[in-house]
């Protein structure tokens, strides 16, 4: 059964991709959406199996690697935490496959499409399927390489494929970050496999490692290489810039890829190596600290943008951060549970603010947008209901999940606890004013786009509502109905070995159900006054936001332009790269390299030529005194060897 | 008493059947008028097959006559047998183009078979006398044949410096000699070597000096640097057939006679005449793969490729073991081979309005003419030296004896060879730029005009022939005599 959830979109990738012109349109999509199908109906019934009958499954496919010490395998560990992502990434992937069909249908290149899509599904099974550190890793380079090709899918376009390169290229730091972790567990725990190394983790408590003048503890440092790979997957500050552009890429790719699974995989990778986290209180208090900053930073600038997706990508990345500062005061369950539900609100959002960029003509600035919500009544449902999800509105699924996180990080004793519960709280103001802030400038007031933009807009056609329909369902029920499962009474039934706690009687997913009542209330409230904020700037008085950027002016350039973070990063490390390499190719390779290398041994062999088609003067006394030169200097030479002869 | 006044005579009969020939033949022609050209070219080549089998079917230990000045052992046999299949095929390739030109002459086939016979006589020479004879007889004969074309100015030019040049390098070979036979007494190789030997002190100085001159002049003849100059101009001058005929039969001669000299004589002084065998191979080998690079004519091209590859030979000379010696037999073997079929193909270059012979008339050969064009790209990279063509081989075998020399040595003084053989490979890949830039014009050149098509089946069974040699001499079936006689003729003279 996992076989077919992991190969058949590998399989479904190969065919439309290889012969998707024999296979056509419609057949590359019927095979990727039937084999998606299939995936995500077993996904479930594997959820079933593994969550609700507590069982762990391990499955191997065949050896990978066995040389000397070095031995793992291509399997599969199907445990709680896989089984969730299963059906995360599964269910998401088929829906946005659906969804590809009506988005894409201008498109020329639909079968490179779907086989970029299946093949992104398939990485990223075997990422979350993985039962060892490199089998992860391959998964976690697939997932990079299915969302480089996914942001440039539209090749012809520059800005695409800067785009694409910009993410491939932030990640690679990431990548790095995690390789070397993968290098320094197989260094001290002698193995790459999962249950080998965490078996072996506790030992290794207190054990430093030697780095430059540096005596390092040791799993603190595993666990920073790690993360630093979950940060560059994740967008987490420092390593985000890459997530607003590659909204370059289409729609469907930005809320499957950018929004419900790959961004999450260092989240689950955390969660996943929890047994080693666990061990080393300054990473986990790293992991929140980074979490919270990532949650407030990205909604601050969240508040400013005007591209209707990259308000969204922000919010991802925010959302993000509750992840990981959930992961780092050790509330995994929580982690995860907002990972589910995030996926089924997020990719609505996201799909939904897709129909809306399609009924506008690819328009994607919501300054030009405006008064949508009675001429494509279901999408502005549905978007609302993802924002009221997404803000946090009782019974919805981020209700349950955020504020779990919020109050989990107020019950919490970890060092950065109550750094992360306020910025927590402060972020989910801020989320509920740019959610509210987008829903009114795309839907609300006077339209502000143009006339003949106007008379096209149209609802979406049933291939890309239906999938909206099903994700709206999660987005209203996902929380309430796993919330006992994933962090209430029935935690520990449920979740079985797949997540690990050092300490385990004092579970902050226990204490975070018993915190004041103004904890439980603050998430509620702010929201309530981010709304209302919304309501007053967007509705009751449109110029409001006008005068406010005028009278912060500084601090709203500072949101507007991102915290000049890309600058920055353009100053120290993009433009010196740059002048590092003119300078090398330009100095180094043209003027030294090839100069005295090829070019100058070409053009010296050139010189040398026409210097002796010079000597062939054709005077025969020049050939003669050659000639002679010769004799004379043999001569001279013989009489020097000889030292002068006998006689 | 007989056996006293006559000498053995069975050593030579070779020689003195080509003899006959030629002045039978002289007198055929005189009698018969240019018009007999086509059928004194056949019996000339008649002649030479004659001899050839002849030459093949002595195959015994080395045998003197002639007082010692005359020698016949496997290396002159095997040396001979290139000689005459060179000179034959020269006579046949040489046919068509006579006939087309209107500028048949009986002469021609019979100063070949001339030249021919004084290359036998050189092979064969272990006198400085016999030396002298032969190098004479080939050399006479060679002017005349440079400017055969009495009307045409190049050839005039070319033969005149050609004789003048060569008249030189022969006075110098004279003075040698002299200055030899002043200080030892013999002229004789074979006492001169066993005097060398007994002396108890070094050579005297006037031996040094008689044999760099003999040395001088015999490099003039193989068109060494710095005695090469001459080359590019008497190639581009002369008739293509003359070229094709200068390019290799002469040069196997006077290597076979370089050897000989340089091993029998002086083989006591080798330790300072391969320092100058190693300059002149490395100097050879520069100048032909670097002054090439610029050239647009190609027969002078294949001049400076013919300097290249003599530098190429000479690498076997100085790594001075019967490894190297092979190897150098196998590569004027394999240079033979390469040689004719080029020459074969520039012959080929004629359009309507005349020969001509600028690389740039090669253009586009590849479309108009694609059998010709595969034919001379194969030469083309074997002469490059590129696997698995034959010419890749017999740089192979120089370089690896070489080497081996060089690794054998226990102080490992001979750090010159290494360098020979290093700057010798990067030469080989300096040389393939013009080689390379031929298959470059006919392969992806658009075409400009097509040559008319060759009447001549010699020509095409020759290009054809020498093509398939090239490629399939990795065969064992077609390396393994070569390689074996090889053996047996560099035994004859280093056991």
């Amino acid at each position: 059964m996992y076989q077919i959830i992991v190969f058949g979109p590998f399989i479904a990738a190969i065919l439309a991709g290889l012969f998707g012109r024999q296979l056509g349109d419609k057949g590359a999509q019927i095979i990727t959406c039937g084999a998606l199908v299939v995936s995500a109906f077993l996904s479930w019934v594997a959820l079933f199996q593994i969550g609700f009958g507590g069982t762990v499954e391990h499955v191997t496919i065949m050896t990978w690697v066995s040389s000397g010490d070095l031995n793992f395998n291509w399997a599969f560990k199907v445990d709680t935490l896989t089984a969730v992502m299963l059906v995360v990434v599964n269910t998401v992937s088929c829906l946005v496959h659906i969804y590809s069909i009506g988005y894409m249908s201008h498109d020329p290149h639909k079968a490179r499409f779907m086989a970029y899509l299946s093949l992104f599904t398939f990485a990223m099974l075997m990422l979350v399927t993985a039962d060892n550190f490199v089998q992860m890793f391959f998964g976690w380079e697939g997932v990079g390489l299915a969302s480089y090709l996914l942001i440039g899918f539209w090749y012809k376009k520059p800005s695409a494929c800067a785009a694409a390169i910009k993410a491939f290229l932030v990640n690679r730091v990431g990548d790095f970050g995690f390789a070397l972790g993968i290098f320094a567990i197989y260094m001290v725990t002698g193995s790459v496999e999962f249950d080998v190394v965490f078996a072996k983790i506790p030992e290794l408590q207190g054990q430093t490692i030697h780095f430059l003048w540096m005596d390092l503890d040791l799993i603190t440092t595993i666990c920073i290489l790690l993360f630093i790979g979950a940060m560059g997957k994740s967008a987490q500050l420092g390593l985000h810039t890459w997530l607003p552009d590659a909204m370059e890429g289409p729609t469907p790719v930005s809320a499957l890829i950018h929004a419900a699974t790959m961004v999450t995989a260092g989240v689950f990778m955390v969660a996943r190596t929890s047994p080693i986290f666990e061990y080393s209180p300054d990473a986990l208090a790293f992991v929140t600290f980074i979490g919270a900053s990532t949650a407030i930073f990205a909604a601050t600038i969240g508040t400013t943008q005007n591209d209707i997706k990259r308000v969204i990508a922000y919010s991802t990345c925010s959302q993000l951060g509750y992840m990981f500062f959930a992961l780092g005061i050790s509330a995994y369950g929580a982690a995860i549970f907002h990972l589910f539900t995030h996926a089924f609100f997020k990719a609505l959002l996201f799909l939904g603010s897709g129909s809306v960029i399609h009924a506008m003509s690819d328009e994607q600035d919501m300054r030009k947008m405006g008064g949508l919500r009675k001429k494509i009544p279901w999408t502005f449902a549905m978007m609302v209901i993802g924002t009221l999800a997404l803000t946090g509105f009782p019974f919805l699924a981020g209700y349950y999940s955020k504020d779990m996180i919020i109050e989990a990080a107020f019950a919490s004793d970890s060092s950065m606890a109550g750094y992360a519960f306020f910025m927590g709280v402060f972020a989910a103001l801020l989320t509920s004013f740019y959610s509210w802030r987008l829903i009114f400038m795309t839907f609300f007031g006077e339209s502000r786009s143009s006339k003949s933009v106007q008379d096209h807009v149209h609802e979406s056609g049933n291939w890309m509502m239906a999938p909206l329909y099903v994700l709206a369902l999660g987005a209203l029920l996902a929380g309430f109905i796993f919330k006992d499962y994933f962090i209430g009474q029935n935690y520990e039934d449920f979740w079985g070995s797949a997540l690990f706690l050092k300490d385990a009687a004092n579970n902050v997913m226990e204490a975070a159900h018993h915190v004041p009542g103004w904890v439980i209330a603050s998430p509620f409230i702010v929201m309530i006054l981010g709304f209302l904020i919304a309501v007053y700037a967007y509705i009751i008085k449109p110029e409001t936001p006008a005068q406010f950027s005028g009278t912060f002016r500084y601090l709203y350039a500072l949101f507007y332009n991102k915290w000049y973070i890309d600058e920055i990063y353009d100053y120290l490390l993009v433009n010196p790269a740059k002048k590092l390499g003119v300078f090398l190719w330009k100095k180094g390779d043209e003027n030294i390299i090839d100069r005295f290398g090829p070019d100058g041994a070409a053009a010296s062999v050139m010189a040398l030529a026409r210097k002796f088609r010079g000597l062939q003067s054709g005077y025969i006394y020049h050939y003669a005194f050659a000639m002679l030169m010769g004799i004379a200097a043999f001569v001279t030479w013989f009489v020097f060897i000889s030292g002068g002869g006998a006689s | 008493m007989t056996e006293t006044l006559l000498p053995d005579l069975a050593p030579a009969y070779g020689e003195i059947f080509m003899a006959i020939g030629a002045m039978a033949l002289l007198m055929f022609g005189v009698f018969r008028g240019n018009k007999s050209t086509e059928l004194v070219s056949l019996l000339t080549a008649a002649v030479m097959i004659v001899t050839l089998i002849i030459t093949v079917t002595w195959n015994d230990t080395a045998v003197y006559t002639f007082e010692n000045m005359f020698v016949v052992d496997r290396f002159t046999s095997f040396m001979k047998i290139l000689v005459l299949v060179a000179s034959a095929l020269a006579v046949f390739m040489s046919m068509q183009y006579f006939k087309d030109e209107k500028e048949e002459r009986f002469e021609y086939p019979i100063l070949v078979l001339l030249a021919t016979l004084g290359m036998m006589v050189m092979v064969s020479a272990n006198d400085l006398m016999s030396l002298y004879m032969g190098l004479e007889l080939q050399s006479l004969s060679l002017y005349v044949l440079a400017s055969i074309r009495r009307d045409s100015e190049l050839a005039t030019e070319a033969g005149l410096k050609y004789f003048v040049l060569g008249a030189l390098s022969s006075g110098i070979l004279l003075f040698g000699s002299s200055l030899i036979y002043g200080f030892v007494g013999s002229t004789n190789f074979t006492v001169i070597g066993q005097t060398l030997s007994q002396a108890s002190h070094g050579p005297d100085i006037g031996v040094i000096i008689g044999m760099v001159l003999v040395l001088a002049g015999l490099a003039f003849k193989i068109s060494a640097v710095p005695f090469h100059m001459w080359t590019p101009d008497v190639y581009q001058g002369a008739p293509t057939p003359v070229t094709a005929f200068f390019a290799v039969a002469p040069k196997v001669a006077a290597l076979a006679l370089l050897v000989r000299v340089l091993y029998v004589p002086f083989g006591e002084m080798s330790e300072s005449w391969t320092q100058v065998i190693v300059f002149m191979s490395l100097a050879s080998m520069v100048l032909g793969s670097v002054a090439a690079v610029v050239q647009t004519n190609i027969k002078r091209l294949m001049a400076y490729s013919s300097i290249g590859h003599i530098g190429f030979a000479l690498v076997g000379i100085a790594a001075g073991s019967q490894d190297g010696l092979r190897g150098l037999v196998i590569y004027m073997a394999i240079y033979l081979v390469m040689n004719v079929g080029t020459f074969a193909c520039i012959l080929a270059m004629r359009r309507k309005d005349g020969m001509v012979e600028d690389i740039s008339d090669l253009a586009g050969l590849a479309q108009t003419r694609p059998a010709m064009a595969a034919a001379l790209g194969i030469f083309m990279l074997s002469l490059a030296g590129i696997p698995p063509l034959a010419g890749f081989w017999g740089k192979w075998y120089v370089f690896k004896a070489v080497i081996a020399t060089a690794v054998a040595d226990p102080m490992a003084t001979n750090y010159g060879l290494i360098m020979l053989a290093v700057i010798g490979v990067m030469a080989s890949v300096v040389g393939a730029y013009y080689y390379l830039n031929i298959i470059k014009v006919m392969f992806f050149n658009e075409p400009e005009g097509e040559f008319i098509l060759q009447k001549s089946r010699k020509l095409k069974a020759i290009m054809g022939v020498s093509a398939a040699l090239m490629l399939l001499f990795l065969l064992p079936q077609i390396n393994a005599p070569v390689l074996e006689y090889a053996r047996m003729a560099a035994a004859a003279l280093i056991s």
